[in-house]
């Protein structure tokens, strides 16, 4: 009695096994890869019990429904956990030990890099900003990070590689990357110091120690990341999805071709002028595109529509105001917008 | 008295962490003071670049993301 009482009231400080925390991630994945490799079977299975001729327009529309909603939310669950198990590798005090004092160009391109992989909301853009700067971390670096941060996200590629598949997700990064570099780079270039607030210089550069850790707590980061991100986004997917069935089983086959096709030469300004006021995550826009580009939209044209959406929004200029002046959030949504037009032109004459 | 203060600006994950710190103290029974700092040159100044952060009598003991309610109790613990 006394001996049980002591066990109980007095464990021994919490140390359980270093392997226990990597119990949970592996039976999740199991039961994923399954999950995942059943879904064709079982929508099939589903379709069948339904009461719909198979060759006619609502089955085609229910179907695409029926498989891409799970899919699409699988392979987002799977990837925004392996995201935020990495980003507790990478918080932001640490990227901009990496950055600081970097030189134009290698500084560019790492702050491109490590903006996929850092944790960042358009929220806290101000305060990392200013970190940033007080840090050392030239300013057309910091712009490299803060283009390539919104833009080429976990949920963004998730989404491009359950949709279009690997290649295309590849693309997107790269070109993603690419326009963060090359905005930062031009930015840089001109070195608009004067146009930043005068009182972001005069802030100290404060760091805090960090604690370090364990393989526990980063998978409790990573559920905790999946909670977030798909409650929040599922319904964007599911209204994305029901919108993009509709035009895969109604809209005739080529009917986008004109407005969005090749042919077109303005395409690509008008959909990243029409995308840069639109205010939405890429989960709400990609079932959208997905079917826009089955109905003959040129990949360029629909690519470069999602960047703009996605890279460059109002609520975030408008936070930014509080630290750059008009003509720097300008100078800054102009680069992006002409680097976005130039990747839609170059991928619709590659492809 | 503990001070303690959330750093943010109004966004929703800063609400979540400021309620889950009134929840933990208030069902460990502790008093302690509970502020919401808004404004951004402060925030900076504590050197947080992601919030919601957290300062415990003056110590930076969180930023970005709501904190779990187990490190949230920790905090308390001493």
């Amino acid at each position: 009695m006394h001996m049980q009482g002591q066990t109980i009231s007095n464990p021994t400080p919490a140390e359980p096994a270093a392997w226990r925390a990597w119990v949970a991630p592996v039976l999740f994945v199991a039961v994923w890869v399954v999950l995942y490799s059943q879904l064709q079977r079982a929508t099939d299975a589903f379709m069948q019990l339904l009461p719909i001729a198979a060759d006619t327009h609502l089955y085609g529309a229910v179907s695409f429904f029926v498989f891409e909603v799970p899919k699409v939310l699988l392979l987002l669950a799977l990837i925004v956990f392996v995201v935020g198990v990495v980003q507790t590798f990478f918080s932001p005090e640490k990227t901009r030990a990496i950055l600081a004092g970097r030189r134009q160009g290698v500084g560019n391109a790492m702050a491109a890099s490590l903006g996929i992989v850092t944790p960042f909301c358009s929220c806290s853009a101000v305060p990392l900003f200013i970190g940033f700067l007080t840090a050392g971390v030239p300013l057309g670096v910091t712009f490299s990070f803060l283009v390539a941060a919104p833009m080429v996200n976990e949920v963004a590629l998730a989404l491009l590689l359950g949709m279009f598949g690997w290649k295309i997700a590849m693309l997107y990064l790269g070109l993603g990357l690419a326009v963060a570099f090359a905005a930062g780079l031009m930015i840089g270039h001109m070195n608009p110091v004067k146009l930043v607030e005068p009182w972001v210089f005069e802030l100290p550069a404060v760091s805090h120690a960090e604690v370090r850790p364990d393989w526990a707590a980063r998978f409790a980061q990573g559920w905790q990341h999946v909670r977030e991100i798909v409650l929040k986004v599922a319904p964007y997917i599911i209204a994305g999805v029901g919108v993009g069935a509709w035009i895969h089983g109604y809209v005739p086959q080529d009917f986008m071709a004109h407005l969005m096709g090749k042919g077109a030469w303005w395409s690509v300004p008008l959909a990243v002028l029409i995308g840069v006021p639109m205010y939405s995550n890429a989960a709400g826009i990609i079932p959208i595109v997905q079917a826009l580009l089955g109905k003959g939209a040129a990949l360029g044209t629909t690519l470069a529509f999602m960047m703009a959406v996605t890279a460059l929004s109002f609520p975030e200029f408008m936070i930014l105001k509080k630290v750059m002046k008009p003509r720097l959030i300008a100078l800054f949504a102009g680069v992006v917008t002409v680097g976005i037009i130039f990747v839609g032109y170059v991928f619709n004459l590659v492809m | 008295m503990t001070s303690i203060k959330v750093l943010g600006r109004g966004c929703a994950n800063c609400k979540a962490t400021q309620k889950l710190i009134e929840a933990v103290l208030a069902a460990r029974g502790i008093e302690a003071e509970v502020e919401k700092v808004e404004d951004l040159p402060s925030i900076v100044k504590y050197g947080v670049m992601s919030t919601p952060g957290v300062v415990v009598d003056g110590k930076v003991v969180h930023a970005g993301g709501i904190p779990t309610r187990a490190q949230v109790e920790q905090w308390f613990a001493a």
